[in-house]
């Protein structure tokens, strides 16, 4: 074979690095490089810097190392069962892309990932070798992601978070029967524990020791990880009680869940559908729901019988729509709690009424300046000059929501 | 009449200068005209500020809105911030009245031009213009923001690309950074910048990450308006990756599974010869208690927790489960309810060290609340499940004394699990006929909220280690009793 050019493994490597959602590059230490002695700052929040057609933000050079792979995971492209073409970055490589698009603005910084190869520490210690190049030769000070194989050692994984700004290790499936039947070598326990040592570790170096001084910052943005959904049969309770668990055991971040997509050279173990794009929505909305807006799990996994969340309207309106009997609210006397559960205000939004309703009653026309999505929230509220009257318990309330339906056909 | 016209470069400055003047001279807005560099000189009223009065105050948050707001591309911006600033002057509050037409207006404004400060850190390309014999590497970029956001955002690449000269050329004002030096100039014309081979390497990258299988065009022109597009070396192959998606998503469905390549057959080998490496049987029992898959507690606990101390202990303590810290750190006793063992047993006179520690039941069982975990006491058939592995460890030690601590190990090891205030204290019969002492868990001392009670049961817990310790003493005087 001839060997490749550092395009056709750029290719090969970014290709198969693009199922991984996670592109976040936020919620870092800040830091600058005014002095000119090194590279890249970090601003807190992140930024996107392109979009692709298909949706997602572009914010880190998102990479495999090498995309060989000792495992047999069916959901995978870079299996070892799969023919895709195959390619490895050298650490000089994959330092040099990192800073030749950061110089160019294109980039935040760098998540690297990587098939397993020879062994797990073997691995991880190329990778951490990666990071370190960066951190002390090229003194960059973007972002750096690194996922963390489960099953490497924990000095490797301790370095990897002192260079990292995140760890992250992925669940890969909801349960796990379904990560023994579709990622045979993974072990669900293992990878539960790699993220407890994540946690502990981070734990750890937030403690000051007796005389003040400050361990190392380790991974200053946390980790986070993956679930594929859709692959298995898992319904949407199922996987939000997984990832409830997961913030609460091991304060992740984020969950990311991922609509399981079409792959190259599929598995015939599992056949491909067309990826859940809608239910991965609404997912994110119901983790969202969990997380800012107070609500508990079986209030929003109780609305349908089968545990799945409404396709069709989002989970925090079908909330208030099985829950009529407590609206509508008076905007003007309503807890905070409870003006968080009206369908079409945020948090800001309601933030916003609370400080202005200290000095002045709210009218209609004052919520729409708030920010607030009135199509949705007027038939939930009464302000000044507005009351939903019969509105609230219309039986057509839902059809004004959801898509009009559609003629089925024959063929 | 007033007139006001205000410099294209250090708008904000100007802007701020000549509204604190009028403010404190106290002339109205209907008396000002604003205007900025791009505004004819009008017919009427003189350019000149009144001389300043007194000192005004404004509140903080204004100010802070006023340095953004005043970048926007809307002709009325400064008459708008000026007509707000006087309406505040006798009610401040206004500031926090999020209804108000006119605050609404300018946070509006403000949240425009904040965007598009945004877009810019985001959408802006360099292109590599210097040599390779330079001692600094120097960049170009030509740029068409919505806003005036070049000044008030050009700190930000300051602070990112301190070490090399970059310049950001746009039609109104551009930055230049030179040697460490920042300054601006005005308008430019849009230059022929070099071509770029990094450039290449970007696109291919933007190429590949795209996901064929799922297009959503509108969420990315959403956060990526076309507007940008042309500046963006990557945005020209947009329309050909959207026209060719639903074909490749098409021929990854069609295509048929393949065989696995020959390698995979070694690869796999290799891999099972990995995980069969591991031997001994001291060391086995530990780790197939944590490959425990018996009961449905292994699903949400981060691990199993095996026993710790001497293999050869004279005395077993058996508490209820892991909680949150044995659970995270896969060790026995390190957790509040342990650190309180630890304290009563050292005053007791029992030597924790030499005790081998362990749970009635393996797997931590919990219940997500927030971002904590609340334990949850462990059902029969859990204990009845993880009994297996308790018996297992106690063939292995082989105690001469069992300490049973709370109702789960007191359920684990006679059968029966009620009225452990009314036990605890007693010497009872365990499996093998070993005699198991019975006394209360440290976590329900933690748990009394009232502080007498805690002291009494305190006092009882302590009373059983001493007892337990006595036990062993004695024991160790009569040698051969042994059990097992």
């Amino acid at each position: 074979m001839a060997k490749q050019t550092l395009e056709q493994k750029l290719a090969i490597l970014s290709d198969a690095a693009k199922y991984d959602a996670s592109c976040a590059s936020s919620g870092s230490t800040k830091r600058h490089s005014r002095d000119g002695k090194g590279l890249g700052s970090n601003e807190g929040s992140g930024i996107c810097h392109a979009y692709a057609p298909d949706g997602r933000c572009i914010s880190l050079l998102k990479i495999l190392m090498t995309n060989f792979c000792i495992y047999d995971c069916s959901y995978c492209i870079n299996r070892v069962s799969s023919n895709v073409p195959r390619a490895r970055f050298s650490v000089d490589e994959a330092v040099r892309l990192t800073i030749e698009f950061y110089r160019r603005n294109y980039i935040e910084g760098l998540f690297l990932s990587s098939g397993v190869i020879r062994s797990p520490d073997a691995t991880m210690s190329d990778m951490v070798q990666i990071a370190r190049k960066l951190r002390h030769e090229e003194n960059f000070r973007g972002y750096i992601h690194l996922k963390t194989i489960p099953d490497a050692s924990p000095e490797l994984i301790e370095e990897a978070g002192r260079l990292a700004d995140r760890l992250s290790i992925n669940v890969e499936l909801p349960t796990d029967a379904a990560v023994k039947q579709y990622a045979p070598e993974k072990k669900p326990e293992q990878i539960r524990r790699a993220m407890a040592n994540v946690r502990i570790t981070k734990d750890a170096s937030k403690d000051k020791s007796f005389s003040g001084k400050r361990p190392p910052r380790f991974a200053p943005a946390g980790q986070s990880t993956q679930m594929i959904i859709g692959a298995d049969a898992s319904n949407d309770a199922t996987i939000l009680g997984q990832s409830t668990r997961l913030y609460s055991s091991y304060k992740l971040k984020r969950v990311y869940y991922s609509a399981f997509s079409p792959i190259p050279d599929s598995s015939a173990k599992l056949p491909l559908i067309r990826p859940p794009l809608q239910r991965e929505h609404r997912l994110y909305q119901a983790d969202w729901l969990l997380r800012f807006y107070d609500f508990q799990l079986d209030e929003i996994t109780s609305v349908t019988r089968d545990g799945n969340l409404d396709l069709e309207i989002d989970p925090k309106l079908a909330w208030a729509l099985a829950h009529r009997a407590v609206f509508p609210l008076d905007v003007n006397r309503a807890s905070r709690e409870m003006l968080l559960r009206v369908p079409g205000f945020g948090v800001k939004t309601v933030n916003r009424i609370l400080t202005t309703r200290r000095h002045r009653s709210l009218r209609y026309e004052d919520l729409s300046r708030m920010g607030a999505s009135m199509k949705k929230a007027r038939a939930f509220i009464t302000a000044g000059g507005w009351t939903p009257g019969g509105l609230t318990d219309s039986t057509d309330l839902r059809a004004r929501f959801a898509p009009p339906p559609e003629q089925l056909t024959l063929f | 009449m007033h007139r006001v016209s205000l410099p294209a470069i250090g708008t904000a400055k100007a802007w701020r200068e000549a509204a604190r003047a009028f403010l404190a001279a106290g002339v109205p807005p209907e008396q000002i005209l604003w205007g900025d560099h791009a505004a004819a000189p009008d017919l009427f009223g003189e350019d000149s500020l009144p001389r300043a009065g007194g000192p005004v105050s404004v509140p903080r948050s204004f100010i802070s809105m006023a340095e953004t707001a005043v970048w926007h591309s809307d002709p009325e911006r400064f008459a708008r911030l000026y007509a707000f600033l006087w309406r505040l002057k006798d009610a401040p509050h206004l500031m926090a009245d999020r209804g108000d037409p006119d605050l609404a207006k300018l946070r509006q404004m403000e949240k425009n031009v904040r965007r598009c400060q945004h877009k810019m850190k985001a959408f802006v390309r360099f292109r590599e213009i210097g040599t390779a014999e330079d001692a600094r590497r120097s960049f170009a970029a030509w740029f068409e923001p919505s806003h005036q956001t070049v000044e008030p955002t050009a700190d930000f690449f300051v602070r990112r690309f301190s070490d090399m000269d970059w310049r950001i050329l746009t039609p109104d004002v551009s930055a230049i950074f030179e040697r460490g030096k920042l300054s601006f100039q005005e308008g430019h014309s849009k230059p022929d910048l070099p071509e770029d081979a990094g450039e290449q390497l970007w696109i291919t990258y933007f190429q590949n990450i795209f996901n064929p299988a799922r297009l959503k065009v509108k969420a990315m022109q959403s956060e990526m308006p076309k507007k940008y597009w042309k500046n963006m070396p990557e945005a020209a192959f947009i329309p050909q990756m959207i026209a060719d998606a639903p074909t490749r998503a098409r021929a990854m469905a069609e295509a048929a599974p393949t065989l696995p390549p020959a390698r995979m057959a070694q690869v796999q080998a290799q891999l099972a010869a990995c995980d069969s490496a591991w031997d001994g049987p001291a060391e086995e029992l530990p780790k197939a208690i944590r490959a425990c898959t018996r009961c449905p507690l292994h699903c949400h606990a981060t691990q199993a927790v095996p026993g710790e101390g001497p293999a050869s202990a004279d005395l077993m303590v058996v508490g209820e489960q892991p909680g949150d810290m044995e659970d995270l750190s896969g060790r026995p006793f390190v957790g509040p309810a342990g650190q309180m063992f630890d304290n009563i047993a050292a005053s007791a006179g029992l030597d924790r060290e030499a005790a081998f520690v362990t749970n009635a039941v393996k797997h931590f069982k919990f219940a997500p609340r927030g971002k904590r975990r609340i334990h949850q006491r462990p059902e029969r058939s859990e204990i009845e499940h993880c009994r297996w592995w308790l018996d297992a460890e106690i063939a292995q030690v082989r105690p001469r004394l069992i300490l049973a601590m709370g109702a789960t190990a007191a359920q684990s090891l006679t059968g029966d699990g009620a009225n452990i205030l009314s036990r605890r204290g007693k010497i009872e019969t365990g499996p093998d006929g070993l005699p198991v002492l019975v006394t209360l868990h440290p976590s329900y001392l933690l748990r009394l909220p009232d502080p007498a009670a805690r002291e009494k049961a305190t006092a009882d817990f302590k009373h059983d280690l001493v007892t337990a310790a006595k036990l062993i003493a004695e024991a160790k005087q009569s040698p051969g009793a042994r059990p097992g």
